[in-house]
């Protein structure tokens, strides 16, 4: 009898994980969906409209982050539509929910490309999800829009990437906290690709810098207890904390660091998965005087920025806040229309094509694409944590770097590969 | 040496927090036979109550702002028992002893938990403040530093004990509970109002749900997922230990918050994690029903 229960509540188990794959395949079937109907096979669309793809998590831990993502794309879109659109036509969203799940990602790109034909896609937030949708793009020779910083060591030719490489956040932000506070660093993240990449990047500069990893350490995904981390940082002493946690870890990481008697006076921490929306949920309390290296903040000076803002809040409300990724989503939708107005067509490669060297007045600064490798030129920016929440940049290179996603310009970066 | 102190008091911290969000799930499975896959739920309702709470006070007693965590454990408590209780009276009293169904329908409940919470405070993470002597820590030594939230998270498991003790061994009502979990029927033939038992049961075990909530706030992130995150823990705690048992429980607690940040210290944090549930698995080969199995008849058949 007790064997048989057991078997029951297996049953049980993989009954419920069947049935939440089944609601998540199925939840997420958009309005957008049921309009395509009539549309015919010549890619983005016929008639006024060239359909365009959003695929970003609305549900899911992910969603926190990629909703605002969303927002600013389709904010840009609908500025663009209001402006006349591109080629004479409008630019008509078809929103998919990648719901935080990767396998979801890849059925709906899928879907995206070969059933609603869309001229391109805005989308995803993780290496991950990219990963697991980058071959689908290939094999389709669809068109993707990347807007989050990341560890590099990639270059598909059918991805552009809006966030920044390597070369335009970590190595610059490792080269800034050790001239102005040490070379001994203690690496902090959490276990997944982008951490464990972005670390054997920063251990390899540590080398040629002649630093010290006094400690690295790895915690799973949401883990919420850093008493024990937090004790190993205090006992190695090391200038600075170089930070890789992502979400909800980030704020047991904070909350505990602070109550174990440690200020950003004391060891300051830098990290690169921490913008202005993020800090509203840690708490900025917690985050004073802590470092952050980006390419935009919200407080960057431009005069595209001032009208970005304003526009961003004014459409979703005071409340919300502008960041890097935001603003990469956002440039990424300006960035493919001018293509599109040079190419005058949206077919994948002549858009690529005409793609190459496009520059655009983005928020952050003119950011220009790089005809070898599709990332963007950007400007690196660390700023400093303040009470009210928001960024103040500390330090900034004067132009845009060029994107060098795999480090081939720096010696010590030898050898380094890519976690597939 | 200093570090192994700083260490163990760390393990003893985790152990308190698991404890109280453990000790509700032991005690409805034990009575109830039911596998509450919505228990961390309450952990979240009490989190939440934790930050409207905070909220109030900030735009209406700023003055009283140092206090507001005392009004926020009493009513995390009071809100997630409520709710707790609503929910018996609907929903899981229609499981008693079917533990496949209760696993499916107290999960279901959880992600509609979880999806409500989402909507009404939005998916993003909401930050709450301590006040200020919270923030604080006291110095043994240069080296040896307690952190206040956590001293305080320790007192309260340690009055939150000794109240489940005196209810369970001490009370009219514990003895009540004690004969239903030995058995139903003869209980209920002599006389207890089983049904009423259950409910208070349930709503006690959400309500410590709802305190775990109320400290978690002062170390961890809030949001609508919060429960996810600590219920794997406590499952792990209540098999370890012996469901329905209060020893049971507080040696589960002790063993997982204890090994996680000594295992963790010696190597690191997926390590510990690894090596703990391997040291859980190990165990229930020897002892399946856990360390403290309690005798009844609800749980052998």
């Amino acid at each position: 009898m007790a064997k048989l229960k057991v078997v029951n509540l297996l049953l049980g188990f993989v009954l419920v994980l069947a049935l939440l794959a089944g609601c998540s395949g199925g939840g997420a079937i958009s309005s957008a969906n049921k309009k395509t109907d009539s549309t015919s096979s010549s890619s983005g669309g016929s008639g006024n409209v060239i359909k365009v793809g959003i695929l970003h998590s609305a549900s899911g831990t992910m969603a926190m982050s990629e909703t605002p993502v969303r927002d600013a794309e389709l904010l840009a879109i609908k500025q663009i539509n209001n402006n006349g659109g591109v080629l004479g036509k409008k630019i008509q969203p078809v929103i998919e929910d990648g719901a935080s799940d990767n396998a979801t990602f890849a059925e709906k790109a899928t879907k995206l490309l070969e059933q609603d034909k869309v001229a391109t896609v805005f989308g995803c937030w993780t290496s991950a999800s990219r990963k697991a949708v980058k071959p689908i793009f290939e094999k389709d020779n669809g068109l993707l829009w990347y807007p989050v910083q990341y560890e590099g060591m990639e270059s598909s030719p059918n991805i552009f990437y809006t966030g920044a490489a390597p070369n335009q956040q970590i190595v610059p932000a490792v080269e800034y906290m050790t001239k102005k506070f040490g070379k001994k660093v203690f690496l902090v993240g959490s276990d997944y690709v982008f951490p464990r990449t972005a670390n054997s990047i920063i251990k390899k500069q540590a080398k040629a810098l002649g630093m010290k990893v006094v400690g690295e350490e790895y915690t799973p995904l949401g883990d919420t207890d850093f008493a024990t981390i937090v004790n190993k940082i205090k006992s190695s002493k090391p200038d600075y904390v170089f930070n890789t946690l992502n979400g909800d870890s980030n704020v047991a990481f904070f909350k505990q660091y602070r109550t174990a008697g440690i200020s950003a006076k004391d060891i300051p921490t830098i990290s690169v998965s921490i913008a202005e929306q993020e800090v509203k949920g840690i708490g900025a309390s917690y985050l004073e005087g802590h470092y952050v290296s980006w390419n935009y903040y919200e407080t960057t000076d431009t005069s595209a920025n001032k009208k970005f803002v304003s526009a961003y809040k004014k459409a979703y409300g005071n409340k919300r806040v502008t960041d890097d990724p935001i603003e990469a989503g956002y440039n990424a939708v300006y960035l493919w229309a001018k293509a599109v107005k040079k190419a005058e067509s949206t077919n994948v490669d002549k858009v690529k094509t005409a793609a190459k060297g496009i520059t655009f007045d983005a928020p952050e600064g003119t950011v220009k694409i790089d005809g070898d490798n599709q990332h963007l030129y950007k400007q690196v920016r660390v700023g400093e944590i303040e009470s009210n929440g928001m960024i103040k940049e500390v330090w900034g290179t004067k132009e845009a770097i060029k994107p060098d996603p795999y480090l081939k310009n720096y010696k010590w970066a030898k050898g380094l590969t890519g976690v597939q | 040496m200093q570090e192994l102190i700083v260490q163990l008091f760390n393990g003893i911290s985790l152990s308190s927090i698991l404890f109280l969000s453990s000790i509700g799930l032991a005690i409805t499975f034990g009575l109830m036979g039911v596998i509450n896959m919505a228990h961390g739920e309450f952990i979240m309702i009490g989190a939440y109550t934790t930050y409207i709470v905070q909220n109030i006070f900030i735009d209406h007693f700023p003055k009283l702002f140092n206090s507001y965590i005392f009004f926020a454990i009493v009513l995390s408590f009071f809100v997630a028992s409520i709710i707790g209780y609503i929910l018996e009276r609907l929903i899981i009293s229609h499981l008693y002893g079917r533990i496949v169904d209760s696993l499916l329908v107290t999960w279901g409940v959880s992600l509609f938990f979880q999806q409500l919470a989402r909507s009404i405070f939005g998916a993003p993470n909401v930050s709450v403040r301590m006040p200020d002597y919270l923030q604080r820590n006291i110095h043994l030594t240069n080296d040896i530093v307690f952190p206040n939230n956590r001293i305080f998270i320790l007192i309260i498991a340690l009055i939150c004990l000794v109240l489940i003790y005196i209810l369970m061994y001490r009370s009219r009502y514990g003895r009540n509970v004690l004969a239903v979990m030995q058995n139903r029927e003869m209980a209920a033939s002599l006389g207890i109002n089983t049904r009423r038992v259950d409910s208070l049961t349930f709503a006690i075990g959400s309500g410590l749900a709802g305190i775990a909530g109320c400290a978690i706030t002062w170390i961890g992130a809030i949001g609508p997922t919060i429960g996810t995150s600590y219920i794997i823990d406590s499952f792990v705690a209540v098999v370890a230990g012996g469901a329905g048992t209060i020893v049971g429980t507080i040696f589960g607690a002790s063993f997982i918050g204890i090994g996680e940040t000594i295992f963790e210290f010696l190597t690191t944090s997926s390590i510990g994690k690894v090596l703990v549930f391997t040291c859980v698995i190990i165990l229930l080969q020897f002892r399946p029903k856990g360390l403290f199995a309690v005798k009844t008849r609800v749980l052998d058949d």
